[in-house]
């Protein structure tokens, strides 16, 4: 087959992204700025709370505008590939916003910090909820402090034994890139979904 | 009601900000990556500020995310923006891959070979 690459004048780089996701100071920031190639970046999403928080039923609808900070990094796999990275917002009341910030990822890393396990509930239960973004969980040992093994995560986070559980140090590169490894290993392990088997 | 429809809005567009439009048409994600369509393009002239400085980025390949970052201009205002220059024809958009079909998996295997080059 003759490769027709060169006639095509639009570049054919592609991209891709994944989502670390997380509760708030368990170590999101820290992963994407260990990988990135570029200093991380923060930009801002300006959201609509549009009876999210109140129940007003008032003839104006009564809508907050929020502005959310999110965070991303890059990395430049090959020549006509770049995944970015992007932290969610921690906080529990931005969560209607993960739809647009999820939508189109391969995957997602649930950063999690032992000491304060229930900061990473809400994140899991989005995962567990939206089947069709595989997911991983990866405990951050800060200080390489050991309180809890890997099997005592998993009870305590209640997720199946098909969801990998990783340890890593969100400070340290190649620990935080064998998450993102992990992560595609797992996605490509993945069956296919079933409604596009060809 | 059809006599309310105009079509002169469509090509030229004098609109404030997105013509309070929050979507754009076009599958513009965060990630996705745009670049100028053709650099011997003439930009029109009633492009607004903020449409001419995303397609000046453009001259590189970026994402949208950045280029939001850059400008300081909120995501879902860029996304409205870009996607109408790539209505008119002045912005390509890349392939985003989700990994949601199975022929995407060769990509995702590169994206795997590309990690394991990096971190090793």
């Amino acid at each position: 087959m003759a490769s027709n690459v060169s006639s095509n004048s639009r570049p054919s780089v592609m991209s891709t992204k994944i989502v670390i996701a997380g509760g708030f100071g368990a170590g999101k920031t820290t992963l994407v700025g260990s990988v990135s190639e570029i200093p991380p970046v923060t930009t801002e999403a300006v959201m609509t709370e549009a009876s999210i928080a109140h129940d007003d039923v008032s003839s104006t609808p009564d809508k907050v505008t929020t502005t959310v900070a999110m965070d991303f990094g890059r990395l430049t796999l090959d020549e006509e590939l770049i995944m970015y990275m992007f932290g969610t917002p921690g906080q529990a009341r931005f969560w209607f916003m993960w739809d647009d910030l999820v939508r189109g990822a391969v995957g997602a890393v649930v950063v999690v910090d032992a000491r304060r396990l229930a900061d990473c509930f809400d994140a899991i239960d989005y995962f567990e909820k939206n089947q069709n973004i595989p997911y991983i969980i990866a405990l951050n040992r800060f200080d390489g402090e050991r309180e809890y093994t890997v099997e005592q995560i998993r009870e305590a986070v209640e997720v199946g034994p098909d969801v990998p559980i990783i340890e890593f140090d969100a400070r340290d590169r190649l620990s935080s890139g064998s998450v993102l490894k992990q992560l595609l290993k797992y996605t490509l392990s993945r069956p296919e979904q079933p409604e596009l088997v060809g | 009601m059809r006599s309310h429809r105009r079509r002169r809005g469509a090509r030229i567009r004098p609109y404030t900000f997105t013509g309070g439009r929050t979507r754009s048409r076009h599958p513009l994600m965060v990630q996705t990556l745009v670049s100028i369509a053709d650099p011997r393009a003439e930009l029109p002239r009633n492009l607004m500020p903020e449409s001419q400085q995303i397609y000046e980025l453009c001259a590189q390949v970026r994402s949208v995310a950045e280029i939001s970052a850059e400008l300081k201009i909120p995501l879902g205002v860029t996304q409205v923006l870009l996607s109408d220059l790539a209505d008119q024809g002045l912005v390509y958009i890349h392939p985003t891959i989700t990994g949601h079909s199975p022929s995407e998996n060769q990509v995702l295997e590169r994206a795997l070979r590309g990690l394991e080059r990096l971190f090793q």
